[in-house]
């Protein structure tokens, strides 16, 4: 079966394009990009994009399944099905399910039930250490065998600076990147939210921006020392933006990503007690936001990924101090950016560099592309779709989400992969 | 003036009038202490909860001869912190308390914002009593009230607050409450616990206490709570006497007339030396007495019974 998408503007920053093309799929790959017209549509399935933007499908990677162990927050059904509603074709799932993806039985077992779900591609993330737990490398050579694509002790940082630097080393010989969760615990300490002026006012403990960039600033020498490759998750501060940029100016293998509660709430999301605001790292401030959004548009964060980390009412429904830390954004990451691109601060093709081409180059899957001979992972957005975020009608399990009831301008909608339609917006 | 909140969970949510009728409404419930009946018929029928989180006598009983002065039923709910681990959560208990229907819930608990929780989820108002670093607004309320008494005014006077402002929900409290009603304060403990922003809380920060007592009209000595001894943030206990404990000393260089208050229980020798806790510039009894007529005119408001 053969696939035409007629008509759209094709926005592919890995061959710098921003055309009007038409793109012709079969047998599951991208096999012509062509000027509107070229390709007969005879005997083939027509697909208008007229007034859409056509994309190499988006991923994300830096997700939460919670399969293995805590399937009443999410399953890896339900959050394939969040990840492809939101535009995403492909998601990089973290390790620290219950039992940890620190072997590769737990890795089959993720690629099989993402297989039987048939949702979006799939990429588990190995853990640095042996249950996450900071102390013996696990097998990162046999981990890459089953089809990890990049280790991490993501939730669990690594704190011992010498099994840092181990990871890094044992990781390059596999030629994995190790992905670093940057939190110093002890200046963290106990802290629930953003150390500053809200803290203060709401006598809620405090998380320094220096307990994000003491243990960035260590790595990225570390990485200078291993010549392994380095990717920061996650960043939230000015500060870490700073030095990333400097080590990039530096050469450094380093690469780095943020996400879009980052670039969009500030600590005062938090007034209030506000439990779905809770997150790790903390919302920073309105000057933080500001040099995240800069990073982007300049190539410092090559990435945003959500950071998807679903709890239920169990863990969001009680006081602030006691909730857990995370939200879920699969279904609002890719409006949230383009936001920034309505806003005038990235241009579209930053903002897909950001959500495709450049995360799946990190992590190297194959995606992330339309060249001919790719995989036809591809997402259709229309730009100027207003909705409103109704979190009760998500596709993921859970419903934390800070963007509940707002309103949005730009929206997924088509999700194409391996050259099915695998969900297409009603109406 | 109305007082128009269904709760009092904090004194940053009030406004300077709001506040000047509490401590009018107070002043006048306080005559009632000194009858001889000390009872008034004002909230008969109504039904005050006290639920405790933390162990606090003192705060507890204050709120339950408050309301019993005006002739409401108390019960009093103390949760043992072994209870509350077994599992009830805080939503359970909301739950719970609503099937008894009570006209006010008084609530102390560890975590910041479990008032409000609970203020969300309940049709009764809700008081705070102290919720973690966040603020313990009768307090604050009380201390006003002190200070007003002995002063007979409260802006521009220099109010200095000393000592860990870092885990004080009592300094919280009054920062907002003196800065409100127009003194200025000024707050000294060592860096270790100044959080950062206290600026933008109006306050004036110095890590000196000398600087901070200077022209004072009213000083404020904090509990030392002796666990931070072991979480870094002192060296020794003698050491913090010596720089941040009050002493004869430091009123000579206060005004001749300052005031000496403390919201207890002390920690004499430690942050304050008994020569000036028992002096003759302490109001730290006085502090008690008002604690119960500040409270008549909380549970006042919030019950909104007819004046007896
Ligand atoms: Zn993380
Ligand atoms: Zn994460």
């Amino acid at each position: 079966m053969s696939l035409l998408i007629k008509g759209g503007l094709v926005v592919d920053p890995s061959q710098h394009l921003e055309d009007p093309l038409d793109l012709l799929v079969e047998r599951g790959k991208i096999v012509a990009l062509e000027p509107p017209g070229r390709i007969p549509a005879e005997g083939r399935r027509v697909i208008s994009a007229s007034d859409l933007v056509v994309t190499p499908g988006l991923v994300d990677m830096h997700v939460h399944l919670r399969e293995p162990g805590e399937e009443y927050k999410e399953t890896i059904e339900s959050g394939t099905r969040a990840a492809i509603q939101g535009g995403f074709t492909g998601v990089a799932c973290m390790p620290n399910t219950k039992p940890v993806n620190d072997n590769a039985a737990v890795t089959r077992l993720i690629l099989d039930q993402a297989k039987a779900a048939g949702h979006a591609r799939v990429y588990p993330v190995g853990a640095v250490s042996v249950g996450s737990l900071g102390q013996a490398l696990s097998e990162y050579g046999d981990l890459k065998a089953a089809g990890v694509v990049a280790v991490t002790d993501d939730g669990r940082p690594v704190s011992n600076s010498m099994l840092m630097r181990r990871a890094l080393e044992y990781a390059r010989t596999f030629d994995l990147p190790v992905i670093s969760h940057c939190e110093d615990l002890d200046l963290a300490a106990d802290g629930v939210m953003h150390e500053g002026a809200v803290s203060l006012q709401l006598g809620l403990k405090g998380i320094p921006a220096a307990a994000e960039e003491v243990m960035v600033y260590r790595d990225l020498t570390l990485a200078r020392l291993t010549g392994a490759r380095l990717h920061i998750a996650h960043v939230s501060t000015a500060g870490s933006v700073a030095i990333i940029r400097l080590a990039k100016a530096m050469g450094l293998p380093v690469t780095a990503e943020t996400a879009p509660h980052y670039f969009t709430l500030t600590e005062e999301a938090v007034l209030g007690y506000n439990t779905h605001a809770k997150v790790n790292p903390p919302l920073r401030t309105e000057m933080d936001v500001k040099s995240i959004k800069e990073a982007i548009r300049d190539g410092t964060l090559d990435a945003v990924a959500c950071d998807h980390a679903p709890h239920s009412s169990l863990e969001k429904e009680v006081e602030f101090t006691a909730a857990a830390f995370g939200l879920i954004g699969l279904e609002t990451s890719l409006s949230l950016t383009l936001k920034l691109v309505h806003d005038g601060a990235l241009n579209l093709s930053q903002a897909i560099g950001a959500l495709s081409t450049n995360p799946a180059g990190i992590l190297g899957m194959p995606g992330g592309t339309l060249k001919a001979g790719a995989p036809a992972d591809i997402t259709l957005i229309d730009l100027n779709r207003e909705w409103t975020v109704d979190a009760s009608a998500f596709a993921s399990k859970s419903r934390n989400c800070p963007f509940n009831g707002w309103t949005l301008k730009g929206k997924a909608v088509m999700t194409i992969v391996g050259g099915e339609v695998v969900w297409e917006e009603e109406g | 003036m109305e007082f128009r909140h269904k709760d009092l969970l904090g004194i940053a949510d009030l406004e300077p009038e709001e506040i000047s009728l509490i401590l009018d409404t107070a002043a006048s419930f306080k005559e009632i202490s000194t009858r001889p009946i000390k009872k008034v018929p004002t909230l008969r029928g109504k039904t005050v909860v006290t639920l405790f989180y933390e162990p606090s006598t003192r705060t507890r009983m204050s709120f339950e001869i408050a309301a019993k002065r005006l002739s409401a039923d108390t019960l009093n709910l103390t949760v043992s912190a072994s209870s509350a681990v077994k599992g009830e959560t805080l939503a359970d208990t909301a739950h719970n308390l609503e099937a008894m229907a009570p006209d006010v819930l008084v609530i102390r608990h560890a975590a910041s914002g479990a008032p409000h929780y609970l203020a969300q989820r309940l049709r009764c108002g809700v008081i705070n009593a102290g919720d973690g670093l966040h603020e313990h607004p009768t307090q604050a309320l009380l201390d006003l009230l002190t200070v007003r008494e002995a002063k007979s005014r409260l802006d521009g006077l220099k109010v200095a607050i000393i000592g860990d402002i870092a885990h004080s929900r009592v300094a919280r409290s009054n920062i907002y409450a003196f800065t409100k009603m127009g003194s200025r304060v000024t707050v000294a403990g060592p860096a270790t616990m100044l959080p950062p922003y206290l600026e933008t809380l109006g306050a004036q920060v110095t890590t000196s206490l000398v600087e901070a007592v200077r022209d004072a009209d009213v000083i404020m000595m904090l509990r030392l709570q002796l666990e931070r001894m072991g979480q870094m943030f002192l060296s020794t206990l003698r050491e913090y006497s010596q720089f941040f404990g009050l002493a004869p000393k430091h009123l000579k260089l206060a005004k001749e007339d300052v005031i000496i208050m403390h919201p207890g229980p002390l920690n004499r020798g430690v942050e304050i030396s008994p020569e000036v806790a028992d002096g003759p510039h302490s109001l730290i009894l006085e502090q008690v007495t008002n604690g119960v007529a500040v409270r008549m005119a909380v549970l006042y408001f919030l019950i909104g019974g007819e004046k007896g």
